[in-house]
């Protein structure tokens, strides 16, 4: 803070800061670039399908969390189950309303997931940390014991999977590879925007204001049911729309317990592991969650397939994941969002 | 500040997706240059020119369910090293494979299928054999769109028997439907015919997964008709805890009790019973609670529990014996375990490879003896035939039952034995017990009609299908 206070005062770096002003936007918009003309062109199916459709997803799903942990410190290891919520109720959405287009369907699936976080987000009210932790594992075991239990949800399939519908927008079939690419990229950026516009705001600032201390911010006229409710509700609506996503675009077809448990602790971990209260991180996080154990085990089956016993290379693995992990926490606790901070500052200036 | 901050946000979004397009290049670069995964007897410099035939193998040899994955993959990979030492490979072209590990787990299955669907080293993929029908449920329409196989044997999508709406699908063996039918045709055995078993009380004790409740209407529909009482119980994955299912099972107190279990839910499963005096051996597992592994853990209270199987387990078959001979003697066996050689999962490796082989073969009577495209062995796979004469030229018989597939049906056994566990190894009991397929196959097309309905997939016409 102070170094931008100070280059403040130098004519010299003042132009430098109308120049990085201006280059903002445009950074912007080169990484949009990137993302929808760049990318595609070098992208082959295996990275869309198996690489950047989950990270994408996972991604928009962590960017959920970071805004009610992140920035209204609320806990939740729910949020796969609003990912589940998400995806099934768009797929009823999509099979029980004739000519429901596909985009409608994701935030009806969205506002749905926020209907529900709403609800198990008023408890929050009055509970606090671990306590809020233990009701919001009630919503991930609630929602999966109804999804298994009431077969009208998966269209009385008999093994409770439901399959993706055809997707298309706007008479344009995404079902290709790239397509599903697009769907999840066109999806995720316009979120994240809206994201990043959101933690700016005055709800933002409030979240902050109530993470940080809530009775404070109770003093200062922030109305703390409205915070934490919104926090809830945009969160889970965003974890909705991750749920669709990755039911949709990414699996195409997708179990309750696809959305189990496991899962919500990987959402927490991406965001602890990107950095808490950060939109990168949430990228950050998913790009580690994601692209590690894949990068691993091609090194792995590169470098020693039958050399070394495949078991053992798959351990061998687990062991570095977990490490790494570790290490990067033990060497910047506020995640890698941080950590890249840093080294830009030191590399910048 | 602000701005700084979303200036690094920004550099930090576009380092990421720089990072994935340079590592993309790298990747297939790797992919390229990797060579054979296991004991492939060549060089990369050689497999080039080899005309080969690839198999991607999606494993599991880590995770809740390693048992399963390394007997399995450990067979199917001993035979097709067989067929490459001792026949040099099928027709010729040698068989080659990679493997993939999935933990068991969905969306890493998928990975696996998206690395390993192109093909290795030139060489064109077969069949995918996930043995999970989590990621059989996800590959499936990937399957059909790329044109490749998916092998589920003895599991998976049961109205995926249908081959006119999953042409690409083949539920070998034995699907869930004809499982559960040849067991309840087993207990009527017991109880003295079919009529005997009105008013009885049947409990399925399922893992809760899509494999594990893919069998409860069928039930539903068996009890209707015979006039039984059924009564579902889901036990949540991975299963290390039954106590209530099992207290609830016993105050229902039925005569009998079906295991659709998996992994370490079998061993507990067994050990519950007898801690709640439940008699073992009117415990009946499924055909993922048949192993020596889901056993063996349970200890004593073991001795007794019943089980079915497509295929007895031991060493004494004529083609395990090859194997033996040939890989395994010569220090190129899969398995890390040497004394789970002729078990359970290892033979059913073993048929697998089997039933991938003789697809490969019957494909290229048609095709010539090259490497073929998936689209090609689906073919092979469609005009399985083999009978007994051919299953004593391949050492099987008595391993493996009968099987002949159509287009319209895409499983083409139908057939169990059941087993008891003597304390040390199983036991066969029974003969073989089929099951009521001119039954199940109207609610496996009806199913397999709402499928087609929802994706829109027009059924194709087996009529203008040539035979072999």
């Amino acid at each position: 803070m102070s170094c931008v206070d100070v280059e403040g005062l130098s004519p010299g770096s003042l132009r430098i800061h109308r120049l990085a002003a201006l280059a903002s936007p445009l950074r912007w918009w080169a990484l949009l670039a990137v993302a929808f003309g760049v990318v595609p062109l070098l992208g082959t199916d295996y990275w869309f399908s198996a690489i950047l459709v989950p990270f994408l997803v996972l991604s928009l799903a962590g960017l959920g969390l970071n805004l009610l942990t992140g920035y209204a410190g609320q806990l939740s290891v729910g949020s796969s189950a609003f990912m589940a919520v998400g995806a099934f109720a768009s797929y009823n959405f999509l099979l029980r309303v004739p000519g429901m287009p596909l985009l409608v369907s994701l935030v009806l699936g969205g506002l749905s997931a926020a209907l529900l976080g709403v609800l198990f987000g008023l408890p929050s009210l009055r509970i606090k940390g671990f306590y809020l932790v233990v009701s919001t594992l009630a919503a991930q075991f609630f929602v999966q014991w109804a999804l298994t239990r009431i077969s009208w949800l998966s269209n009385d399939n008999s093994s409770g999977v439901i399959s993706a519908p055809r997707l298309f927008v706007m008479g344009i079939d995404l079902s290709s590879p790239a397509g599903r690419y697009f769907l999840s990229l066109g999806v995720v950026v316009i979120l994240t925007v809206l994201a990043r516009n959101l933690v700016n705001s005055a709800t933002g600032r409030s979240w902050m204001a109530v993470r940080d201390m809530d009775t404070a911010a109770a003093v200062m006229g922030i109305r703390i049911l409205r915070s934490k409710l919104l926090a809830f509700a945009i969160s889970s609506f965003y974890c909705g729309v991750a749920g669709a996503l990755w039911a949709f675009a990414y699996l195409g077809t997708v179990e309750p317990h696809g959305f189990d448990l496991d899962r919500s602790f990987q959402i927490l971990f991406i965001i602890i592991i990107g950095g808490l209260g950060s939109v990168a991180g949430s990228f950050f996080g998913a790009a580690f969650i994601v692209l590690l154990p894949i990068l691993l085990d091609n090194v792995a089956t590169t470098f020693f397939a039958g050399v070394v016993d495949p078991g053992h290379l798959q351990n061998a693995q687990k062991i570095l994941f977990g490490s790494s992990i570790i290490l990067f926490l033990v060497k910047e606790p506020e995640g890698l969002a941080r950590l890249f901070r840093d080294f830009r500052q030191r590399v910048v200036g | 500040m602000k701005r700084w901050v979303r200036r690094l946000e920004i550099i930090a979004l576009a380092s990421q997706l720089g990072f994935c397009a340079s590592c993309n290049a790298a990747r297939t670069h790797n992919e390229q240059a990797s060579p054979a995964r296991s004991a492939a007897p060549a060089t990369p410099a050689v497999l080039i020119n080899a005309p080969e035939q690839y198999f991607p193998l999606q494993s599991y040899r880590v995770g809740p369910y390693a048992a399963g994955g390394t007997g399995f993959f450990g067979g199917t990979i001993d035979y097709f090293n067989l067929v490459n030492l001792r026949d040099g490979g099928v027709g010729g072209v040698k068989l080659t494979w990679s493997e993939c590990e999935t933990e068991y787990v969905v969306e890493r299955g998928v990975e696996c299928y998206e690395r390993l669907k192109k093909g290795l080293n030139g060489a064109p993929a077969a069949a995918t054999n996930p043995l999970s029908v989590g990621i059989a449920y996800a590959t499936l329409d990937r399957s059909t769109v790329d044109k490749i196989p998916l092998i589920t044997i003895n599991h998976g999508r049961t109205d995926s028997t249908d081959g006119r709406i999953f042409p690409y699908v083949f539920p070998l063996q034995l699907n869930p439907y004809s499982e559960v039918s040849a067991i309840v045709n087993y207990v009527a055995q017991k109880e003295g015919g079919l009529d005997k078993l009105a008013g009885k009380k049947i409990v399925t004790l399922y893992h809760g997964s899509p494999y594990g409740k893919e069998t409860r209407p069928v039930l539903d529909l068996l009890a209707k008709k015979y006039a039984f009482e059924i009564k579902h119980i889901e036990v949540p994955h991975p299963g290390n805890e039954q106590q209530s299912q099992w207290l609830e099972i016993k105050r229902w107190q039925p005569a009998w009790v079906i295991l659709r279990g998996w992994g370490v839910m079998n061993p507990v499963a067994i050990k519950t019973a007898a801690k709640t005096g439940f008699p073992v051996d009117h415990l009946i597992g499924n055909i993922w609670s048949n192993s020596e592994e889901d056993v063996r853990p349970a200890g004593a209270v073991g001795k007794g529990f019943i089980s079915i199987t497509t295929h007895p387990s031991g060493a004494n078959f004529p083609v395990v014996q090859e194997i033996k001979k040939y890989v395994v003697d010569a220090g190129k066996g899969n398995l890390e375990d040497v004394k789970r050689f002729g078990s359970v999962y290892y033979n059913l490796g073993v048929i697998n490879g089997i039933l991938n082989v003789e697809a490969v073969r019957i494909a290229q009577a048609k095709y010539g003896k090259k490497p073929l495209t998936g689209e090609q062995t689906r073919w092979g796979f469609e005009n399985l035939n083999i009978d007994d004469a051919r299953l004593k030229e391949l050492g099987a018989l008595g391993l493996l039952q009968r099987i002949k597939l159509s287009c319209d049906d895409h499983e083409g056994g139908g057939r169990i034995r059941f087993q008891q566990w003597d304390g040390d190894k199983w036991v066969l009991i029974s003969d073989w017990v089929e099951a009521d397929r001119a039954l199940l196959r109207p609610i496996i097309e009806a199913s397999a009609a709402k499928y087609a309905q929802e994706k829109n997939i027009k059924p194709r016409d087996c009529a203008s299908e040539v035979p072999l």
